[in-house]
């Protein structure tokens, strides 16, 4: 019964969407206030049928309902209670749901958080929204029912894929998914301001806060994505340029041009149409993502059901949703002057070489991804593009926007004197490049060219943080109230700039420095790897709750003096019938000893893989940095403040310049 | 209107274009040509031991045994590898393997590094063999029988699902047939 309470709250959740993509928005084109006002109610009610709906699919996973088909194919009896709870987005009708609900959710947050915004713009901006969940719902309601029945009732389920038995991925997809859905909300904004013709500073800083928070929560996603491929996949690898990774990333890159872009609309009233743009490319990016991940037309890791008539279903939805979005813009845009003015030297030149550096990144990333695809389009064969084609092409444009990112914040708005800039960062730029020569000998007694250059590069934007910051204080009575003068926007900014220092320190020193072996080793036996000695102790056999494992301890010794225990597993997932490994790993601020074990060779002796990665923590440690950045200047008072007295406010900021 | 503001309209209509042919590309929905055809014949150097040979000879030795297709840089052949040794220590039926479009010395690092569950692996570096025999992407898995006539082609990654579901009965009914 309840199950099938769950299928018509979803259905009613369609038709509420309906209403809220199409009431308010001719009720903004056509001046009719209550016809506008029917959006934050209807969704409120929108939201209220889907979170009912996803109330019941998680119930049916609690209770083990396996008349259910998806919570039959997804879930066990003896699967632990939270991965049951995570299972529901485990597979493709409950993620799907997943994104509706959190659609909805960013839906409802806006109409509650929007009490300052005129109520045409929250009309169009609540009917876009509504437009978008209608393609979604009508796709999860046609294609993907998650509450589809199964007779005869199977007495347990298929369990969930081992692979995703774990805590980072309880975590991982809900996270993305609010960011991809985030971006959303932008997108709802650029095509609002786009329909109503208002493209000006104030619809500038109402979309900086929503896709901060959207960014945030990408940066989020993708860095728990990672870190969970580093120690369940059991590969010692932390990215691989997989096709679904890189869809998880083609939104972040292009979300974060956004960012920056949206700063200049704001302070500067230039660059107007590109942030349109960018908030349409980056919302499209997140379906494009949704597209490759659910239709398989490219494989990869990720690829979950693949069935053809709903990647034809998500295509169509993405030619609607993006097609009509960049048909308002091409009508639209041409009307819309950016009217701020600078010169060559100029905080705006700085952040329209970050965007540029950051879309030919997106550019290249995109084309790496779809290359495979674009050679079998064209019937020339299949083939596959591996990491060696990012790299090559990823790394050389990071490093000038690394370089960028540093002296942008140091140039002033408008114009700046070139001499002014040279005679300010001369100093830090030479200690930059002293300590960056310098650190990879201290800690590692070996020069490699690209580690310098990361090196340099890292302590270059620390430092020119720190640059920055005295130069805010020079002015101020004391040392202290300058400090608490500073905008939480400011703090934001310096603070995601050193979470991507944090994480270039990171990236370089774990992929120059780590040592990995194979080795065969039997209970008992002891490898040397560089400092350390790894024991392998004893291997018990243990049993979980729906697999089955060999469990291998191993000691780790360092001159004499024991470091760590650790435990690696080969679990055999019974239902499945799934062999997983589980890494040990002894985490660490400068170092991770990680070891994983492998196959038996017979003989009693086991082929197991050890890694010593240097620096390799410092990698999420930056992308949580970032976040905090982003949280903290979505948090800046100036977003809060009522549109009265916004304008003096600005005035104040662009005084402190920022 | 002029043509900066439409630009972005006509790429993503190519972009469009090119998914809707991706879709209907689809490979895990094009049956291979070659299925009950006889298996194309081939003579490749091993991976392992270059002055050896891997020839099509080989596969109809057995009554049934399987010849998958991978490579080192190829993402998914790592997820299904666990599963291929599995099925290897389980003896049920001889796996070859074909390296497509791969370095040497990637290839046996692989190995050497995951395990090798392949009696043989045949070193097509320049993916001639490959081309003769249909490959589509890496990995891929055939089924090839004793006269030498491939019986069955999965494309994608090994698990145990699809093996119990798809492999295991073509290869059941083919090992029955003989006994």
């Amino acid at each position: 019964m309840l199950p099938e309470l769950g299928h018509y709250a979803l259905i009613l959740a369609l038709c509420l969407a309906l209403l809220q993509g199409t009431i308010p928005l001719a009720g903004a084109q056509g001046g009719i206030s209550n016809w506008m006002a029917l959006a934050r109610p209807l969704t409120w009610a929108q939201f209220m049928a889907l979170l009912v709906s996803f109330a019941i699919l998680t119930y049916a996973f609690i209770s083990n309902d396996f008349s259910v088909a998806y919570t039959a194919n997804h879930s066990n009896s003896l699967l632990p209670l939270i991965y049951r709870v995570s299972a529901v987005w485990g597979g493709h009708e409950g993620s799907l749901l997943l994104w509706a609900f959190l659609l909805a959710g960013w839906s409802l947050a806006v109409s509650l958080l929007s009490r300052r915004l005129p109520l045409i713009m929250v009309a169009r901006v609540l009917g876009v929204m509504g437009l978008v969940s209608t393609g979604f719902l009508s796709f999860l309601i046609f294609t993907s029912g998650p509450f589809a029945r199964l007779w005869p009732i199977p007495v347990d389920g298929r369990d969930l894929n081992p692979l995703l038995q774990d805590l980072g991925l309880v975590l991982h997809p809900p996270m993305l998914y609010m960011g991809y859905v985030g971006l959303s909300v932008a997108f709802a904004f650029a095509i609002a301001a786009l329909l109503g013709g208002r493209l000006d500073a104030t619809w500038a800083r109402w979309s900086r806060p929503w896709t901060t928070v959207a960014w945030v929560f990408l940066t989020l996603g993708i860095a728990l994505g990672s870190w969970w491929a580093y120690y369940e996949l059991g590969w010692g690898g932390w990215w691989f340029w997989d096709p679904v990774e890189n869809a998880s990333f083609l939104p972040w890159l292009v979300s974060t041009a956004l960012i920056h872009s949206l700063a200049v609309a704001e302070k500067r009233s230039a660059f107007k149409n590109w942030t349109v743009l960018l908030a349409i490319i980056a919302f499209s990016l997140s379906l494009l993502g949704t597209f490759l991940v659910r239709s398989g037309v490219l494989t990869s890791v990720h690829a979950f059901a693949n069935d053809p008539k709903r990647g034809l279903f998500i295509l169509m939805l993405l030619a609607v949703v993006v097609g009509v979005s960049l048909m308002i813009y091409a009508w639209r845009a041409p009307q819309v002057k950016s009217t701020g003015h600078f010169e060559l030297v100029s905080r705006e030149t700085m952040l329209l070489g970050n965007n540029v550096l950051l879309i030919v990144a997106t550019a290249s990333v995109l084309l790496g991804t779809l290359y495979p695809l674009i050679i079998d389009a064209l019937g020339a064969g299949k083939i596959s593009v591996g990491a060696p084609y990012f790299n090559a092409v990823f790394v050389p444009l990071m490093i000038p926007l690394v370089v960028l990112m540093g002296l942008g914040p140091l140039v002033r708005w408008k114009s700046d004197q070139a001499a002014r800039l040279q005679q300010m960062i001369r100093g830090t730029l030479v200690i930059s490049i002293g300590i960056g020569l310098l650190l990879p000998w201290l800690l590692f007694r070996s020069w490699e060219p690209m580690v310098i250059v990361g090196s340099i590069i890292a302590v270059w934007v620390a430092l020119s943080a720190l640059l920055d910051l005295r130069n805010r204080l020079r002015n101020a009575s004391s040392f202290w109230s300058g400090l608490r003068k500073q905008s939480r926007s400011f703090y934001g900014m310096v603070l995601a700039h050193l979470g991507v220092a944090v994480t270039v320190v990171g990236i370089t020193f774990s992929s120059y420095y780590s040592l990995e072996h194979d080795v065969r080793l039997a209970p008992g036996e002891t490898f040397v790897m560089g400092e350390h000695d790894f024991l392998f102790e004893k291997l018990v056999h243990h049993e979980g709750p729906n697999y089955s494992s060999d469990l291998a301890v191993i000691q780790v010794q360092k001159q004499g003096k024991q470091v760590a225990t650790l435990h690696t597993e080969k679990r055999l997932y019974t239902v499945t019938g799934m062999p997983m490994t589980e890494a040990g790993i002894d985490w660490g601020l400068t170092r991770d000893l990680y070891v994983a074990l492998g196959e038996p060779l017979g003989d009693g002796s086991w082929a197991v893989r050890m890694y010593y990665k240097p620096y390799v923590r410092w990698i999420w440690l930056g992308a949580l940095l970032m976040s905090f950045g982003g949280l903290l200047a979505a948090a800046d008072r100036r977003y809060r403040l009522s549109r009265q007295s916004s304008s003096s406010v600005t005035a104040n900021l662009q005084e402190n310049g920022i | 209107m002029k043509l900066r503001f439409i630009l972005p309209l006509v790429v993503f209509t190519a972009l469009i274009v090119l998914f809707a042919i991706g879709l209907n590309l689809n490979p895990r929905e094009v049956p291979s040509p070659l299925i009950d055809k006889p298996a194309p014949s081939f003579d490749l150097p091993q991976v392992q031991q270059a002055e050896l040979r891997l020839t099509r000879d080989a596969l109809t030795q057995h009554p049934v045994s399987l010849l998958n297709v991978w490579a080192s840089w190829c993402v998914a052949c790592r997820q299904e590898h666990p599963f291929l040794m599995e099925l290897a220590r389980s003896k049920e039926v001889p796996i070859y393997g074909l390296n497509y479009k791969d370095e040497r010395d990637d290839a046996v690092a692989w190995l050497q590094r995951f395990g090798d569950p392949y009696l043989v692996s045949g070193f097509d570096h320049d993916g001639r063999v490959g081309i003769d025999w249909g490959v589509y992407g890496v990995p891929e898995t055939f089924i090839v029988d004793a006269q030498g006539t491939i019986r069955y082609k999965h494309i994608g990654p090994l698990s145990p699902q699809v093996w119990k579901e798809k492999l295991e009965p073509v290869v059941r009914q083919l090992q029955g047939g003989v006994r």
